[in-house]
Parts: structure tokens; C-alpha cells; sequence
């Protein structure tokens, strides 16, 4: 039986029905987004309800939309089913002020430097995570640089006047 | 144990006593700039702790104010023994989001560019782990074939490390003829080259002493932590995008998915080796379909975009639109289509994917590259654990970590 995007919606709604909230396709990818207090459980289900075994995680990432209010930090995740070569994209929304979701970390090993990466740039707390520290940037580092709040230099600035470095 | 009564040590501090080692961040093993602080039992390692980051320069920040020609210049630094492929993978990427259709020649041409960086990456790996079992030579005597792959590049687009090479929908100009006969060249004489290093290695005792059994992991464990690439395919899985997702008409090829079984130094070394002669294989099927063009079929170099690709220089001075285009792709006035694409390619080091998310405006909303070094580089402390160090600076080589790619 070969799997299909029928397949996992049918399942996923029997079992999560309306924490599943959206469902979209851009550009051939499926994806659906998942109330923020379900990532793990659903993770899990995808995992190792038989038949679906989305046992591969490809990516873990964050996104800024200050726009949305409530819910401005998305996680996202690519799943893939690598032997019915199916790959598949999970989102959840969280708030700002208080961005918490389940870590992944005790389905995949491989989850764990991509969420400090994803708690690095944007701020994600991930529960259960076993050593939340940032990863990329230094430790004394009081902000997560790839919020929208944080823009990048200026580059018509002419209020620099540095020998070495300035222009 | 020799008497140590005039020395005053409490009871079982000398059997219970580690050393904290330092390898890293600059220091010539780690072929990169990272840290592994050690805690070590005499040779042998209990520990490890990995600190990354040194050269993190927020390309995905950086990529928010770009226009997207002017990312593909990021996507060189990532893994530099292959910048080619990232420039390829990204403008992929972009084709993607922005419905652009590739000729089937410019797909073949990059195949050939493709396949021609993954020979220089696993060429500078497999050669790397030699230099660390202690044989220099063969890692001399390939570099002139890498060298002249860079000539290569060098007539395609006038670099060599970092290449900048193609643009979204094609390649900047037609491959000159002397490039088709540098690759020629390489296509005769490599092969003998590499036939000969590959002698140098794989039957080598030494060489099979040391990496035979040492740094291995289990299918199970390389698919839990994401690896994908040779890494992964030394486990024993053979997944690879190029298969599995098959994109700049791969499909056309017949090629191989070499595999390992026990994911060890030696079997990562292999798998290397016969990516390089798949890859070579590749080249030749590809250089064959591309010769197949007659007539103006063999100048096709480029989709046919004029709002995403730059307009011949003479039609600037003289039409209308190309003037408006021209002005347009340079000052990065171009809207692209609000939407989010993630498109992988297979890189030297496994699958190198961008994740890129556009509303509408001329930057990319969000940029993220999915760095296969940065996520296989966590199970280094899995790996290395309870090896002797000597063997863990081994592991490091052949898991080809390259520091551009693992900071972004």
C-alpha cells in the first residue's frame, strides 16, 4: 500500500480531530498546522502509527511573523517518510510572549542542535529539552537576533567613523 | 602500582582521574574552526563536549534584505569544497518559487557542474583522511586534479573557490569551448589518478587497521540523527535526493547508490570513493547529451526569464524592456511570488536544503538552510565515545565536517 496525502489526513483527523487546523499545499509539499500543545503527540503518532512511519526528520526551523497576533513564532518541521519517499511539513504557532512547545528530542536524536538553533535565532522553548543553551551564537547573547524586531544595519548609515572597519 | 607512600593522594583518586583535552578551535586536526573539549581516561575518550559557532556570519538574517541573486554569494561560503552545488541547489530554489523551466540543456550542464564539485569534495575528503592515517602523499597528488576542476570553473564563470557561478534559469554565458576541453582532459587523465590513489588505500593495511571498526554507527542511530549523504549511505540506507526527488533531470542518468554496512571510517572512505567514480560516470553521460545539441539547440545557456534573468548587454543599449529588466534585476526591484518552498539537493555532505519562505516582496521573507554538516556533527560525542583519540581525529576527517557549512 503506498501512502498518500488521503491517507495521512484520514488518519491524523481520526485521531487528533480539530487540534489539526489547517490544512494547505504550497508548491507540493503538504502541510498542516497543529495546535501548539499537540507537536510532540502528533510527532509521535506520525512515528509510529503503522503505516505512516514518518520516522525521518529532515528539518527543524523558526519563523518570525510579527504580524499574527498570538501566535508570531512558528516552528516548522519536514518530515520524511523515506521509504515510501514522502515528505511532509508540520507548523505550529506559538505566542511570543510564552513560546513553548514539546521538544522532539526523545523521538530524534538528530532534533536536539536543531532546536537549540531554533531557541538560538527565535526563542522557542522547547520542554523537555535535555540541554537548552544556544548553539551558534555566544552564551552571553541576551536577544534572539532572528526575530523581526532586530533589523539589520542600516546601510546608508554615515554616523560610523571607524579607522579599521568604518566607511 | 609502585609505592607511592610519601606521596598524599585520598584513596582512588589516582584510578578515578580524567584529563580535560582541548581540540580545538584552531588546531590542525579539526580541519575547521570548532572545538571538542575531551574528557579523556588516559588515551581513551569518555566525553565530549562540541562547541560550534565560531564562524557564524547570519547568512539567513543577511538573506532577508538580499534580493535573490545576491544570495547565491552566501551559499558558496556554506560548504566551500563544493560552492558549485550550493549555487545550483539555490537557484533551484528559486526556480522552484519561481515557476522558471530550465532547457534541458542547462540541466545537463549542471549536472556536469554538479557532479564535477561532488569529485572535488569527496576528493579532498577521502584524501584528508589519509593525511590523518599519516599518508601526505596522496593527498598531494590528487590536489592537481582539483586544481584543474577549479579551471574548469574558472573558464565557466571566472572564479574558483567561491564561484557565484550560474544565475536563476541558467548560466551567465555559454561554456566556452576551453572548458569542454579542460573537462575533457580531466575526464582522460583522473580516473588514472584516482585508480592509483584508490590502490594507495583501500588494500592498505595500515589504513585499513585504523579505520576498519573505529567511528562506526548503526543505521538506526545515523537515521535517528538525520544523517543523510555518504554518512548515511555508509550505514547501510541508500537514500539519496537524487534519487528520491530527482531534480535537473538526474533521471535521465544511470548511476549507482554505492552503500556501506557498518558506517565505520572505512566504509565512509569507500562509499567516497565509488560516489567519485559514479560521479565520473555521470560526467560522461551528461557531456554526451549536452555534445548531442546541434545548431542553436547548443547555445541554449539559460531559461528564458527576462524578469529574473539579465538581458544581453547589447539588448540593454538598444531595447526598451531589456533596459527596464536589466535595471530592475540589479537593483533587486523585483517582486517575487509570496509562497514557501523547501527544495533539497544532494550535496557533498547530504541533503543541503533551503527553506524559503517569500510574502511577496523582493527578499526572501525567511531564508533557512538545512546544513547536513551541523546536523550530523551532533553525533560526534555518540560516536567518538570510548575511542581513542587517535581514532576520533580520524572520524572527525571522514565525516567530512567542513565549519561553513555546519555555522551558516
Amino acid at each position: 500500500m503506498s501512502l498518500n496525502l488521503d491517507i495521512i489526513k484520514e488518519k491524523l483527523e481520526a485521531q487528533f480531530g480539530d487540534k489539526i487546523l489547517s490544512w494547505e499545499e504550497p508548491y507540493g509539499m503538504p502541510t498542516f498546522t497543529v495546535q501548539n500543545d499537540h507537536n510532540l503527540k502528533v510527532l509521535t503518532f506520525l512515528f509510529d502509527e503503522q503505516g505512516l512511519g514518518f520516522q525521518f526528520l529532515t528539518d527543524i526551523t523558526g519563523v518570525h511573523y510579527p504580524d499574527r497576533k498570538g501566535e508570531e513564532i512558528a516552528v516548522v518541521y519536514h518530515l520524511h517518510n523515506l521509504k515510501e519517499n514522502f515528505r511532509l511539513r508540520m507548523k505550529v504557532y506559538a505566542p511570543i510572549e510564552k513560546p513553548d512547545v514539546y521538544t522532539a528530542t526523545g523521538l530524534f536524536s538528530g532534533a536536539n542542535w536543531m532546536e537549540r538553533e531554533t531557541y538560538d535565532f527565535f526563542g522557542v522553548n522547547f520542554i523537555g529539552h535535555p540541554d537548552l543553551r544556544r548553539v551558534l551564537n555566544v552564551d552571553e547573547m541576551d536577544y534572539f537576533p532572528l526575530r523581526k524586531e532586530y533589523p539589520l544595519e542600516d546601510q546608508t548609515r554615515i554616523d560610523k567613523d571607524d579607522e579599521m572597519f568604518g566607511r | 602500582m609502585v609505592d607511592q607512600a610519601n606521596i598524599n593522594l585520598p584513596e582512588g583518586s589516582i584510578e578515578k582521574q580524567t584529563t580535560t583535552l582541548n581540540l580545538g578551535p584552531t588546531h590542525p586536526a579539526t580541519h575547521g574552526v570548532f572545538q571538542n573539549i575531551l574528557e579523556m581516561d588516559g588515551e581513551r575518550i569518555i566525553k565530549t563536549e562540541s562547541t560550534v559557532g565560531y564562524i557564524h556570519r547570519a547568512f539567513e538574517k543577511l538573506a532577508e534584505r538580499r534580493p535573490l541573486y545576491q544570495i547565491t554569494t552566501l551559499t558558496d561560503r556554506l560548504n566551500y569544497c563544493s560552492a558549485p552545488l550550493n549555487n545550483m541547489g539555490w537557484h533551484m530554489t528559486c526556480e522552484k518559487l519561481l515557476d522558471v523551466k530550465t532547457p534541458k540543456r542547462v540541466d545537463y550542464l549542471r549536472v556536469i557542474i554538479m557532479e564535477l564539485s561532488r569529485i572535488t569534495d569527496h576528493l579532498i575528503c577521502n584524501s584528508i583522511v589519509g593525511v590523518d592515517t599519516g599518508a601526505y602523499t596522496g593527498f598531494l597528488y590528487v590536489m592537481q586534479y582539483r586544481e584543474l576542476v577549479y579551471e574548469i570553473y574558472e573558464e565557466v564563470c571566472g572564479s574558483r573557490l567561491t564561484t557565484n557561478m550560474g544565475r536563476i534559469g541558467g548560466f551567465e554565458r555559454n561554456f566556452p569551448d576551453a572548458a569542454f576541453r579542460k573537462l575533457e582532459k580531466f575526464l582522460e587523465e583522473f580516473p588514472k589518478v584516482w585508480k592509483e590513489f584508490e590502490g594507495l588505500f583501500s588494500r592498505n593495511r595500515i589504513f585499513i587497521e585504523r579505520t576498519k571498526g573505529t567511528g562506526a554507527i548503526s543505521a538506526e542511530r545515523a537515521l535517528n540523527y538525520s544523517f543523510t549523504g555518504p554518512n548515511l549511505r555508509a550505514a547501510g540506507i541508500d537514500y539519496d535526493v537524487r534519487v528520491h526527488s530527482p531534480y535537473s533531470s538526474y533521471e535521465d542518468f544511470d548511476f549507482i547508490i554505492p552503500v556501506g554496512t557498518t558506517g565505520d571510517n572505512y566504509d565512509r572512505f569507500m562509499v567516497r570513493n565509488e560516489e567519485i567514480w559514479q560521479s565520473l560516470s555521470i560526467i560522461r553521460q551528461a557531456y554526451e547529451k549536452v555534445q548531442a545539441f546541434k545548431g542553436t539547440d547548443a547555445d541554449v545557456y539559460h531559461a528564458d526569464a527576462p524578469e529574473y534573468y539579465l538581458p544581453a548587454k547589447a539588448d540593454v543599449y538598444t531595447k526598451m524592456e531589456a533596459l527596464i529588466y536589466h535595471f530592475k534585476i540589479v537593483m533587486g526591484e523585483t517582486e517575487i511570488p509570496a509562497g514557501e518552498v523547501y527544495h533539497s539537493v544532494e550535496g557533498g555532505n547530504g541533503e543541503l536544503g533551503f527553506y524559503l519562505i517569500s510574502d511577496g516582496g523582493r527578499s526572501p521573507f525567511r531564508l533557512h538552510f538545512r546544513r547536513p554538516c551541523f546536523i550530523y556533527y551532533q553525533a560526534y560525542a555518540e560516536i567518538v565515545k570510548d575511542t581513542m583519540l587517535s581514532d576520533a581525529i580520524i572520524t572527525l576527517s571522514s565525516l567530512n565536517l567542513i565549519a561553513g557549512e555546519m555555522d551558516a
